[in-house]
């Protein structure tokens, strides 16, 4: 793999208003090859009305070492979930 | 008419053909997997592009011969392609190149067909115009990226514009078919063409820095059928399993 290539995460909104979903990754060496690669690889089967690239080195990830302290305090919080409401017909995307 | 209107189409649908059959070889062998699958999209592009024309081209030949027939039955005096869409794929630059040129030119040349008099040569040129704004986008920033590169990518590329330079002049030959045809609004005067192509290539090898400065005579001949020894090697590989096997069905 060349040396000029760095790596993009592509994101993914299949129509206006829905939010923009993570799809995979791919090699450019700037903004609009990233833009392009990503418009070949995952847009040919109509599944976008617009893609973000983001390099792969400027997204900030939690550590899977921290996840006791991140996540598990969540685990018997189960009033937080909520299960206690109805969700209204005609409501989508929730 | 009939037959410069056939001869027209047919001009048209062998340029998408031989530049997506020569695009094809870099299926497998792109610079990196996803300049690769670039690639190979547009020759995709290209293909679907030659089906349609030679689907055209077999009606207004009273369906003597199928689009297959048309692309798989003739022999290489026949095909009226351009010589820059038969010229060898080269390095990445020289693909590049020609690309480049080739999608210059056909957004030029079909935003003046979508308003043709027929009606299919203009259905056609709406549809393809949009694949071919982006194709043009494609070659266009790489042409800028190695002109404007290292030493060793601005090098090559202007070799290769320079090497393919001697072809372009084909492309605006205003010749008997033309003429026919531009009288009853089917097709455009090749030299309006030819300013508005320009325009584009001297946009981007300025920004691109890079020189024309090749002297070569113009070489003419695809588009009355005298091709390369490279193009007869691409036909016999391209027409190979029809030769082998007429008629062969899946």
């Amino acid at each position: 793999m060349n040396d000029n290539l760095i790596l993009w995460e592509v994101f993914i909104q299949s129509k206006s208003g829905l939010p923009h979903k993570h799809v995979g990754s791919l090699h450019a060496s700037d903004e609009e090859m990233a833009l392009q690669n990503a418009r070949d690889l995952y847009t040919r089967r109509n599944e976008g009305s617009c893609i973000w690239v983001v390099k792969s080195s400027e997204i900030v990830s939690s550590n899977p070492d921290d996840n006791s302290s991140f996540f598990d305090p969540a685990n018997d919080k189960i009033y937080r979930h909520p299960t206690f409401y109805e969700v209204p017909k005609g409501a989508k995307h929730i | 008419m009939t037959d410069a209107l056939f001869t027209y189409v047919l001009r048209l649908a062998d340029d998408s053909l031989i530049l997506s059959q020569r695009l094809s070889a870099w299926c497998y062998n792109g610079p990196f997997l996803e300049e690769d699958i670039a690639l190979t999209n547009i020759a995709l592009d290209y293909l679907g592009r030659a089906n349609s024309l030679y689907e055209y081209a077999s009606s207004i030949d009273k369906k003597l011969r199928t689009p297959d027939d048309l692309a798989f039955k003739r022999n290489t005096n026949e095909f009226y392609n351009c010589l820059l869409v038969e010229q060898p794929n080269g390095h990445f630059g020289d693909t590049i190149a020609r690309q480049f040129m080739m999608d210059a030119f056909y957004v030029t040349l079909f935003s003046f067909l979508k308003n043709s008099s027929d009606e299919n040569i203009s259905a056609i040129a709406e549809k393809s115009i949009k694949e071919t704004v982006y194709h043009l986008r494609h070659s266009s920033k790489w042409v800028v990226r190695l002109g404007d590169g290292t030493k060793e990518s601005h090098h090559k590329i202007s070799h290769s514009f320079n090497n393919l330079w001697k072809y372009t002049g084909e492309l605006f030959v205003n010749d008997s078919v033309n003429e026919d045809l531009k009288k009853k609004e089917v097709c455009v005067c090749l030299k309006d063409v030819e300013n508005k192509w320009i325009s584009i290539i001297s946009e981007v090898l300025t920004e691109a820095n890079i020189k024309i400065n090749d002297k070569s005579k113009m070489s003419y001949g695809g588009r009355i059928g005298n091709h390369s020894q490279d193009f007869k090697q691409l036909l016999d590989e391209m027409q190979c399993l029809q030769r082998t096997y007429p008629d062969a069905k899946w």
